[in-house]
C-alpha cells in the first residue's frame, strides 16, 4: 500500500476514534458541588488518544504491506529456528520451575507470583482436557475450582479433616459436580454449550453468595487450616514436632511458602502427567476423536455420553484439586475469587495455548498471569490492557501459540500435524 | 443363503413426510447387497435407520450375528449398533482429519482397548495388559492399511490424504471395528474408473474375510459388477429385489430412473 | 430475605407488576434483537453486546448532563436529541467493535471470536470505568409523573409517563426495524446472508457491509434501550451491561435465536418473570431466575419458542 493511501486510511481511523472518544473520554461525569453530575472536559486526553490511533494504524498498515511483500524463504528460516528452540524449551522451563526457590534474588514476592502462575497453569491444564482435547466449550470451569475450595474449607471446619485427606475428597466432589453439570448439556453444541456452562458457573456463585448459613455468604470462610509438612506443622516456634525442629532449621515463614510452591508444582505436574498418559490411551484418543467428529465416533461404537462425561469429570477433578490448594494457601476464601472472569481467563489461557498443547497452555499462563501481575501498579488500567491483549492475541493468532498437533502414536516417525487440519470442536 | 440382516416393514416418518414406507428385504450373509434408486428415494434414510442414526417409526431390523443369535437393531442407540457388529461409512467422508491414519484406525478399536485398560486407571499407572492390547490393535490396523494400500501413509494426517485414499481409509477404519455387516454409503462417489475397480477388489477381499456388505451406490458399473443382490427404492417404496441382471431388466426400475415419459409416448 | 412492606396480594399489586414487567421487558427485547440479529447472520454470540447497551446509557447520560448544564432540558426535543446522539455514537461503537475484533476472525472457528468478544467486553467495561470513574452515576428525574390507574387501599397503581414512553418508543422502533428488514434491499441482503453467506457473496451482495450494518443497527437498538434504562431507573454504572446482557441473551434464546419476533417475545417474558419473581418471591435470587431460565430453555427447548427446528444431516 502506498504512503498516501496509508495516510488516508489512518486519517479515517482517527476520525472514527474521535467519534468514539470525544464523549466518553472528553466529557467526564463527576459529582459536582451540589451532588448532581457535572462534566469535566478532557480534550487533551482525546487528542492524545487520537494521535496514538493515527500513528498506530499507520504503523500496522505499513508493517502489513511489508510482511506480504517479504519472501517466503525468510519465514521458513524463522520457523526452522523456532522448532529447534522448542525442543529445548520445555525441559529448560521445567528446570527453572524446579529450581526457582533456590535462584538468588528470588524473594517472597516472586515465589508468590510463581505459585499464582502455577495455579493457573494447573487450571489451564485441567480445562485443556475439556476444551482442548475433547472440544467441549466450558465457560464455567471456575465452578469446580470453587467446589474444591469450599469442600476443603467446609470439611476442615465441620469435621476437622487435614488437608491431605481433603485433597482427594475435593477432587472427587468436583468430579461429581462435573458429571452433574455435564449430564444435562450433552446434546448442546458450540456456543450454546458455552453459555449454559457459563450460566451454571454463575448460578453456583450466586448460591454460594446467598446461602450464608452454609457457605458464609459474601464474607466467605476464614481461618482455613494451613498445610503441614506431612504432619509436621510449620510453626514459628521451632522445637520438636515442627518442621523446623525436625530438620534442624531456623524457623522461617519462607519454609511454608516454599512448601506451597512445590505442592502446587507437584499438583500441576500430576495434571500434566495424567493428561499425557491419557492422550496415549483409548480414552484420550476418544476425546480427540470426539473433538474431530462426534458422529463418526458414534458410528465406531464409542459411547459419546460417557466419553464426554469423563472429560468433564476428570477436568473438574483437577479444578477441584487446585481449589483445595487455593483454600489452604490463602486460609480465606470468598465468592469474589470465583467470578465468571476467572473462567474467561482460564479459557483464554487454553485457547491462547493452542490445539490442546500442554506446553502451549503453560506458556500462555506464564505470559498472561505473569504479565498481569507485573503491571500491578497500573491499577485500573490493568484489566483494560488485559482485555485488549486478549483481543489482540486472538486476532493475531486465532489458533493459539502452538500451531501443530503431535500424534500420539506412529508406525514410523511422529510428524507434526498442521493446525489447518485439526478440528476445534463444537461440543 | 442365510440372511445376515432382515429388514421388515420398515417405515420412517418425518412429521408429515414418509421417507421410507414399509420396506422389507434381506441381505444375505457373505454377500454384497446394493440399495439403489433415484435421488430422494429414501436410500440414505433407510441406511440411517439401519445404522442407528434415526429411530424408525415402524418396523423391525434384525441382525443375525451368528446362528441362533439375532439382535433387533431398531431400538438400539447408535453406538450400540456399532458394538453389535454393524459398521458404516458416510456419504461425506467423516474421518478424524487432525489425526493420522493410524490414529484413526486405533480409535476404531476403542472398545476393545478400553476393556484392557482396567477402568482407565490401571493403564495410566502402567499396569494391566494395555500395552499388549495396543500392540495387537496396531497389528490389526497395519493389516487393514495394507489391504487398502495405505501403509505408506500411516503416519500422515487423514485430512491431508487425497480423496480416493480418504475413502479407502474410512473403509479400513470401519473394518477395524471387526463388523459382521459393513454398510457403505456411496463408496464409489467421486472415484475415477481405476479407483472404482480397486474399490470392487477391496470389497471382494472384505467379503472373503467374512464380513457381509450392504451398500448404497449410484455408480451402476460398480453395482452390477460386484453385487450379489440389488434392492431398488423409489419414493420410499421398494420396487424391485433380485439379482443384478433381473433388476436391470425390470420395467418398474427402468421407469423409476428414466421417468414415466415412455408411457405417454406409447399412448 | 428482604420483603417490601407494601407487598400486597391484590389485583392492584399484580397490575403494577404487569406494567413494570412489560416496560422492563421492552428494554430487554431491544437488546435481545441485537443478539439475535448478529447470531442469525454470522452465527456468533456477541458477548460484548450488553456492554454496548451500557455505552448507550452512558452517552445518554453525558448528553443529558450537557443539556441540563445548558438549561435545555425540557420537552420532547431534548429526549429526541439524547436518543439521536446516543444512537449515532453507540452505532459507531458497534461498527468499530465488529471491524476490530470480529471481522479478522470470521471463519469457521468458534473459540477465537468468543475469546475476542469476552476481551472486548472487558475492555468496554474497564474503558468506561477508567474514563468516567467507577462510581455509580445518578441523574435527576427527567420525566416524572404518570397516570393513576387504580387504587386499592393505600396502594396506587401508576402507569408512569416514562413507562409509556418506553413502550411506545420500543414499538415504534421495532416497527421501523421490521419494515427495514422485510421491505428494504438492506433487509433482503441481511436475510440472504443469514441463509447462505457464500452464495449471497457470489450473487453480488457486499457481505462485509451487510454484516457491519447489522452490528450498527443492533448497537442502535441497544442505545435506545440504554437511554430508556437511564430515564427509567435514573442511575447507571459500568457494570449494568453484564447483567442486562445475560438477561437479554436469555430472552433471545427463549424466543428462539435467529427469530426477531422471538427476541421481543422473549424479552417481554423475561421482564415479566423477573418482575413477578422479585415481587412475590425474593429479590436476591432474581438473577438466578434468569440464569435458570436460560439453562432450562437450552436444555429442554433449544430452538426456543419461535425458532426453527434444526435437523442435523448425517
Amino acid at each position: 500500500m502506498s504512503l498516501p493511501a496509508a495516510l488516508k486510511d489512518a486519517a479515517i481511523a482517527t476520525a472514527v476514534a474521535f467519534g468514539l472518544f470525544f464523549m466518553l473520554v472528553g466529557l467526564r461525569t463527576e459529582a459536582g458541588p451540589t451532588g448532581a453530575l457535572v462534566l469535566r472536559q478532557r480534550w487533551g486526553d482525546v487528542a492524545l488518544l487520537c494521535a496514538m490511533v493515527f500513528v498506530g494504524r499507520l504503523i500496522i498498515t505499513l508493517w502489513h504491506a511489508r510482511r506480504t511483500a517479504r519472501e517466503p524463504a525468510a519465514t521458513n528460516r524463522w520457523e526452522g529456528t523456532l522448532r529447534l528452540l522448542s525442543r529445548w524449551f520445555a525441559p529448560v522451563l521445567l528446570g527453572v520451575a524446579v529450581a526457582l526457590p533456590w535462584i538468588p534474588g528470588i524473594g517472597r514476592a516472586e515465589l508468590d507470583l510463581g505459585i499464582l502462575v502455577l495455579t493457573y497453569v494447573m487450571l489451564g491444564w485441567g480445562l485443556n482436557i475439556v476444551v482442548g482435547l475433547a472440544g467441549l466449550l466450558d465457560l464455567g470451569y471456575v465452578a469446580f475450582y470453587a467446589v474444591g475450595a469450599y469442600s476443603y474449607a467446609l470439611l476442615a471446619q465441620y469435621f476437622g479433616l487435614s488437608f491431605w485427606v481433603c485433597l482427594p475428597l475435593a477432587g472427587i466432589l468436583a468430579a461429581f459436580w462435573g458429571v452433574l453439570l455435564g449430564f444435562p448439556v450433552l446434546r448442546l453444541r458450540g456456543d450454546y454449550l458455552a453459555i449454559v456452562t457459563l450460566a451454571f458457573g454463575e448460578i453456583i456463585r450466586v448460591v454460594i453468595v446467598n446461602w450464608a448459613s452454609f457457605t458464609g455468604g459474601p464474607n466467605g470462610i476464614s481461618g482455613i487450616p494451613r498445610p503441614s509438612f506431612f504432619g509436621l506443622p510449620f510453626s514459628m516456634e521451632g522445637g520438636p514436632g515442627t518442621f523446623a525442629g525436625t530438620f534442624g532449621l531456623e524457623p522461617s515463614p519462607s519454609h511454608r511458602v516454599i512448601f506451597l510452591y512445590y505442592l502446587i508444582f507437584a499438583l500441576a505436574m500430576l495434571t500434566n502427567w495424567v493428561t499425557i498418559r491419557l492422550r496415549r490411551q483409548p480414552l484420550g484418543r476418544a476425546w480427540e476423536a470426539l473433538r474431530e467428529d462426534e458422529i463418526a465416533c458414534r458410528a465406531l461404537g464409542i459411547n459419546v455420553t460417557t466419553t464426554k462425561l469423563s472429560a468433564f469429570a476428570i477436568g473438574a477433578m483437577f479444578g477441584g484439586f487446585a481449589g483445595a490448594f487455593f483454600a489452604t494457601r490463602q486460609a480465606f476464601i470468598s465468592p469474589e475469587s470465583f467470578t465468571f472472569i476467572e473462567s474467561a481467563i482460564i479459557l483464554a489461557i487454553v485457547v491462547l495455548g493452542g490445539l490442546g498443547s500442554q506446553i502451549g497452555v503453560a506458556v500462555a499462563a506464564i505470559v498472561m498471569i505473569g504479565g498481569f501481575e507485573l503491571f500491578r501498579q497500573f491499577e485500573e488500567w490493568r484489566m483494560l490492557v488485559f482485555g485488549a491483549a486478549m483481543v489482540v492475541i486472538m486476532v493475531v493468532k486465532p489458533r493459539g501459540l502452538v500451531g501443530t498437533r503431535t500424534p500420539t502414536i506412529a508406525l514410523g516417525e511422529k510428524r507434526a500435524i498442521s493446525k489447518d487440519l485439526v478440528a476445534e470442536g463444537h461440543g | 443363503m442365510s440372511a445376515i440382516l432382515d429388514v421388515r416393514a420398515l417405515t420412517m416418518r418425518f412429521g408429515g413426510l414418509t421417507a421410507v414406507k414399509q420396506v422389507s428385504f434381506s441381505a444375505g450373509a457373505g454377500e454384497i447387497t446394493a440399495v439403489i434408486g433415484p435421488n430422494g428415494a429414501g436410500k440414505t434414510t433407510l441406511f440411517n435407520c439401519i445404522t442407528g442414526f434415526y429411530r424408525p417409526s415402524e418396523g423391525e431390523i434384525l441382525l443375525h450375528r451368528a446362528p441362533g443369535e439375532s439382535i433387533a437393531l431398531q431400538t438400539l442407540a447408535g453406538h450400540r449398533i456399532a458394538q453389535a457388529g454393524v459398521a458404516r461409512t458416510f456419504q461425506n467422508i467423516r474421518l478424524f482429519a487432525g489425526m493420522t491414519a493410524l490414529e484413526n484406525l486405533l480409535v476404531a478399536q476403542h472398545n476393545r482397548l478400553m476393556a484392557s485398560t482396567g477402568f482407565g486407571i490401571g493403564a495410566v499407572l502402567g499396569l494391566s495388559g494395555y500395552l499388549k492390547a495396543e500392540r495387537l490393535a496396531v497389528e490389526r490396523a497395519r493389516h487393514w492399511l495394507e489391504a487398502t494400500d495405505l501403509l505408506a501413509r500411516a503416519d500422515d494426517p487423514a485430512g491431508a490424504l487425497p480423496y480416493g485414499q480418504q475413502r479407502r481409509l474410512e473403509i479400513a477404519r470401519a473394518m477395524c471395528t471387526e463388523p459382521t455387516l459393513l454398510c457403505l454409503d456411496e463408496p464409489a462417489a467421486g472415484l475415477n474408473p481405476r479407483e472404482s475397480e480397486e474399490l470392487s477388489e477391496l470389497l471382494r477381499v472384505i467379503l472373503a474375510q467374512g464380513t457381509s456388505i450392504l451398500l448404497i451406490e449410484h455408480d451402476m458399473g460398480v453395482v452390477m459388477s460386484i453385487s450379489d443382490r440389488v434392492v431398488v427404492l423409489d419414493h420410499g417404496v421398494l420396487i424391485a429385489d433380485g439379482s443384478p441382471a433381473a433388476v436391470r431388466a425390470d420395467p418398474k426400475v427402468i421407469a423409476a430412473y428414466l421417468g414415466e415419459g415412455d408411457e405417454d409416448e406409447a399412448a | 430475605m428482604v420483603r417490601d412492606s407494601r407487598r400486597g396480594t391484590g389485583l392492584a399489586y399484580a397490575l403494577q407488576q404487569l406494567i413494570n414487567g412489560i416496560s422492563l421487558g421492552m428494554i430487554y427485547g431491544l437488546i435481545a434483537v441485537g443478539y439475535t440479529m448478529v447470531y442469525g447472520i454470522i452465527g456468533m454470540i456477541n458477548f460484548a453486546h450488553g456492554d454496548i447497551f451500557m455505552i448507550g446509557a452512558f452517552i445518554s447520560l453525558i448528553v443529558l448532563v450537557l443539556l441540563s448544564a445548558g438549561g435545555m432540558m425540557d420537552g420532547p426535543a431534548a429526549i429526541l436529541l439524547v436518543l439521536l446522539i446516543s444512537i449515532a455514537i453507540t452505532g459507531l461503537y458497534g461498527w468499530a467493535v465488529e471491524r476490530v475484533a470480529y471481522r479478522p476472525l470470521r471463519g469457521s472457528f468458534r473459540l477465537a471470536p468468543l475469546i475476542s468478544a469476552i476481551g472486548i467486553s472487558i475492555v468496554l467495561q474497564n474503558y468506561v470505568q477508567v474514563a468516567q470513574g467507577a462510581r455509580v452515576k445518578p441523574t435527576e428525574t427527567v420525566i416524572s409523573g404518570g397516570v393513576e390507574l387504580m387504587r386499592e387501599g393505600s396502594f396506587v397503581v401508576q402507569f408512569s409517563y416514562v413507562q409509556m414512553l418506553i413502550i411506545a418508543l420500543t414499538l415504534a422502533v421495532l416497527a421501523i426495524f421490521t419494515v427495514l428488514v422485510t421491505k428494504t434491499p438492506l433487509g433482503r441482503a441481511m436475510r440472504a446472508c443469514e441463509q447462505d453467506r457464500k452464495m449471497a457473496g457470489l450473487l453480488g451482495i457486499d457481505t462485509d457491509r451487510t454484516i457491519s450494518l447489522t452490528f450498527v443497527i443492533g448497537a442502535a437498538l441497544a442505545a435506545v434501550a440504554g437511554t430508556m434504562y437511564l430515564l427509567r431507573y435514573g442511575v447507571i454504572d459500568f457494570y449494568i451491561g453484564f447483567l442486562a446482557g445475560v438477561k437479554a441473551f436469555t430472552a433471545a434464546v427463549l424466543g428462539g435465536i435467529g427469530s426477531l419476533p422471538g427476541a421481543v417475545l422473549g424479552g417481554l417474558l423475561i421482564g415479566l418473570i423477573e418482575t413477578f419473581w422479585s415481587a412475590y418471591f425474593s429479590v436476591q435470587y432474581k438473577d438466578v431466575a434468569a440464569f435458570s431460565i436460560l439453562v432450562l430453555t437450552l436444555i429442554f427447548l433449544p430452538t426456543g419458542l419461535l425458532g426453527r427446528q434444526e435437523v442435523e444431516k448425517v
